[in-house]
C-alpha cells in the first residue's frame, strides 16, 4: 500500500500531526481546556468555509481564524471570565457565520460547495498534496517540540499557578503560548482529520494517558504514542475497508484505546480493593 | 423565496401567516424555544455546557444511524441523546476524577458519536446532502406529526423540571448540603441529564446538531447576566429565546440565507447586550 504517493503523504503528514495533538492534547486536558480546544476545531471549520468564500487558500483562512479566537479566548481568560457559557455562546455564533458563509457559497458558485464543507467537517486525510504534507509534518513536529522545551515550566504553571508565579515564571505569557501553539496545532490538523473529529485525536490519547500513568514524562510519550497508533491504524484499516472513512477509523481506534484504559484502571482498582 | 418585506409590519405578519409550513416552523421555535431556556438556564447554573454540547452532538449520529436503520429519524435522535447521557453519567459518577480528566471522557464520547455518524452517512452514501442538513438544521420541512411530538416532549421535561424545582437547585448550588438534607442527588442528577437528553434531541430537530447551543446557553448566559433570582432568570431566559426564534424565523423567511445564522447573530447580540448592561450596572454601583 505504500507504492501510492496518496498514502505516503498521509502518513507522512499523519504520523507528525498525531504527535503534535498527543503532546498538545495531554496538557490541554490537564489545564482543564477541552471545552476551549472543541470551540477552535469548531472556528477552523468557519475559517475553511471563509477561505472557500472568498477564494483563497484553505490555510490562509483556518490560521487566520484559529489564531485569532485563541488569542481572544487568552485575552478573555486574563480576567478569569471565559467560563463555559462565554465560550459556548461565542462559538455557537461563529457556527452560525460559517452557516451563512455555506449559504452563500452554494449561492455564488456552482458545485464543489458540499466537497469544501464536508472537507473542512470531516477531513480528507488522503487527499494531501505532497507539499500540504511536508508542511503539516514541519508544524507538528515544531508544535510537539515546543510543547516538550516548555514542558516544565508549563507543568509548574498548571498544577500550581501560584507557585509558578512567586518563582518568577512568566505565568500569563505561557498560557497565551499554550493557546498559540494550540490553535496552529488545530488548524494544521483540521485539513486532515476534520474539524469535528480533531478533538478526538486531542483528547482521546491524552485522557488514555492520563488514565494510565500520573507520571508527567511517560504520560506525554505514552500520549503521543497512542496518538501515533490510531492514526497509522486507522490509515491501514480504511485502507483495507473502502468504505470506512479514515478519519472514522483513526477516532475509532483513539476512543477504543481511551475505553480499554478505562476498563484497565476500574481492573487494578477491584484488585487493589 | 420571492417575498418582500413590505412596511407595514401587519401585512408582513399576515403573509408571513399565510404558509401552513411557516406555522408548522413558529409552533415548533416556540416550543423548542421554552424548552431549551428553561433546561439550559439549569446547564449554564451547573457548568455543564461542554456536556451539553456533546449530547447536541449526539443528535447527528443519532438521526444518521436511524436513517442507516430505516428508523424515524426522530426516534434517533432521542435515543442517541439518551444514551449518551446515561454513559456519560456513568463514566463520571463511578470514580472521582479531576475536571481535566471528566471532560476527556466527554470529548471522547463526542468524536467517537461523531465518528460513527460520519461512518453512519458514508455506508448511506448520502455524505453531502444530508450532512448539512442534520448539523444546521433547517425549518421548512417541519410536519404537524412532528410539532406534537416536540410538544409532548417538552410538556414532559419542563413538568419533570417543574416537580424538581426546588431541589435540583440546591443540588446545582451545593450538592454536599442537598445530601446532607437526604435528596437522593444520584437521582436528580441522572434525571437532569436525562432531560437535558431530550430537550437536546427536540431542539436539534430544528436547529441542527451544531447550533443548539444557540438556544440552550445563549439565552440562559443572557439572563444569569442580569439577574441570579432563579424565579426572574428563568423568565428572562425563556423571554430571550422567544425572541430569538421569532425574530430569526421571520427574517429567514424574508432574506435567502438560512435561519440558523440569524439564530446564533440574534442570540449573540442578546447575550453582548446582556453583559453590557451589566458592567454598565457595575459601574454605576
Amino acid at each position: 500500500m505504500f507504492t501510492h504517493d496518496f498514502v505516503r503523504n498521509a502518513y507522512l503528514a499523519g504520523t507528525f500531526i498525531a504527535l503534535a495533538c498527543g503532546t498538545t492534547g495531554w496538557f490541554v486536558v490537564l489545564r482543564g481546556q477541552l471545552f476551549a480546544a472543541d470551540a477552535l476545531t469548531h472556528v477552523a471549520f468557519v475559517g475553511a468555509i471563509a477561505a472557500a468564500v472568498v477564494g483563497s487558500d484553505e490555510r490562509v483562512g483556518l490560521f487566520a481564524l484559529t489564531l485569532a479566537v485563541a488569542a481572544g479566548m487568552a485575552t478573555l481568560g486574563r480576567r478569569g471570565e471565559a467560563d463555559d457559557a462565554v465560550i459556548g455562546t461565542v462559538f455557537a455564533w461563529i457556527l452560525g457565520i460559517g452557516v451563512l458563509l455555506l449559504a452563500v457559497l452554494a449561492t455564488s458558485s456552482a458545485g464543489g460547495t458540499g466537497v469544501a464543507a464536508a472537507n473542512a467537517l470531516f477531513g480528507s486525510i488522503y487527499s494531501l498534496t505532497p507539499s500540504g504534507s511536508r508542511l503539516a509534518a514541519v508544524l507538528g513536529l515544531a508544535a510537539a517540540l515546543g510543547v516538550l522545551l516548555a514542558s516544565r515550566p508549563l507543568l509548574l504553571a498548571t498544577l500550581d499557578t501560584e507557585l509558578a508565579a512567586v518563582r518568577g515564571l512568566p505565568v500569563q505569557a505561557l498560557a497565551v503560548g499554550f493557546l498559540i501553539v494550540l490553535a496552529i496545532v488545530t488548524a494544521e490538523s483540521t485539513q486532515a482529520v476534520g474539524a469535528l473529529l480533531l478533538l478526538g485525536l486531542l483528547a482521546a490519547p491524552a485522557g488514555t494517558a492520563h488514565r494510565l500513568t500520573a507520571s508527567p514524562y511517560r504520560g506525554l510519550a505514552l500520549s503521543a504514542g497512542v496518538a501515533v497508533f490510531a492514526v497509522w491504524g486507522g490509515l491501514a484499516l480504511s485502507y483495507a475497508i473502502s468504505s470506512l472513512p479514515p478519519s472514522s477509523a483513526i477516532i475509532g481506534l483513539a476512543g477504543a484505546a481511551y475505553a480499554v484504559a478505562t476498563l484497565l484502571t476500574r481492573a487494578r482498582r477491584r484488585q487493589m480493593a | 423565496m420571492n417575498t418582500q418585506l413590505s412596511l407595514n409590519p401587519i401585512t408582513d405578519l399576515r403573509e408571513l401567516l399565510t404558509f401552513p409550513f411557516m406555522v408548522n416552523a413558529l409552533e415548533a421555535g416556540t416550543i423548542v424555544a421554552v424548552l431549551a431556556a428553561v433546561v439550559g438556564w439549569y446547564m449554564v447554573l451547573r457548568r455543564q455546557s461542554f456536556t451539553g454540547h456533546t449530547l447536541s452532538v449526539m443528535a447527528f449520529p443519532g438521526a444518521a444511524g436511524a436513517a442507516l436503520a430505516g428508523l424515524p429519524t426522530g426516534l434517533g435522535y432521542y435515543m442517541a441523546c439518551g444514551g449518551a447521557a446515561l454513559f456519560m453519567r456513568r463514566a463520571r459518577g463511578s470514580i472521582r476524577r479531576t475536571y481535566g480528566t471528566e471532560t476527556a471522557t466527554i470529548a471522547t464520547v463526542q468524536v467517537v458519536g461523531l465518528a460513527a455518524g460520519f461512518l453512519f452517512l458514508s455506508l448511506n452514501n448520502s455524505v453531502l446532502g444530508g450532512t448539512e442538513t442534520l448539523l444546521f438544521g433547517t425549518f421548512l420541512g417541519i410536519s404537524r406529526g412532528q410539532v406534537l411530538v416536540l410538544l409532548i416532549v417538552a410538556l414532559v421535561a419542563l413538568a419533570l423540571i417543574g416537580l424538581a424545582a426546588r431541589p435540583l437547585l440546591l443540588e446545582t448550588i451545593d450538592s454536599e448540603s442537598a445530601r446532607a438534607r437526604g435528596l437522593p442527588v444520584a437521582i436528580l442528577d441522572t434525571g437532569f441529564l436525562l432531560v437535558l437528553a431530550a430537550a437536546v434531541a427536540a431542539t436539534s430537530q430544528i436547529t441542527g446538531a451544531l447550533l443548539v447551543f444557540a438556544l440552550l446557553v445563549a439565552p440562559a448566559a443572557a439572563a444569569q447576566q442580569l439577574t441570579m433570582r432563579p424565579g426572574a432568570g428563568l423568565a428572562l431566559s425563556v423571554l430571550f429565546g422567544l425572541a430569538t426564534v421569532w425574530l430569526a424565523l421571520g427574517l429567514a423567511y424574508f432574506s435567502i440565507y438560512p435561519v440558523g445564522f440569524y439564530v446564533t447573530s440574534i442570540a449573540f447580540a442578546l447575550f453582548l447586550a446582556a453583559r453590557l448592561a451589566r458592567a454598565i450596572r457595575t459601574r454605576r454601583a
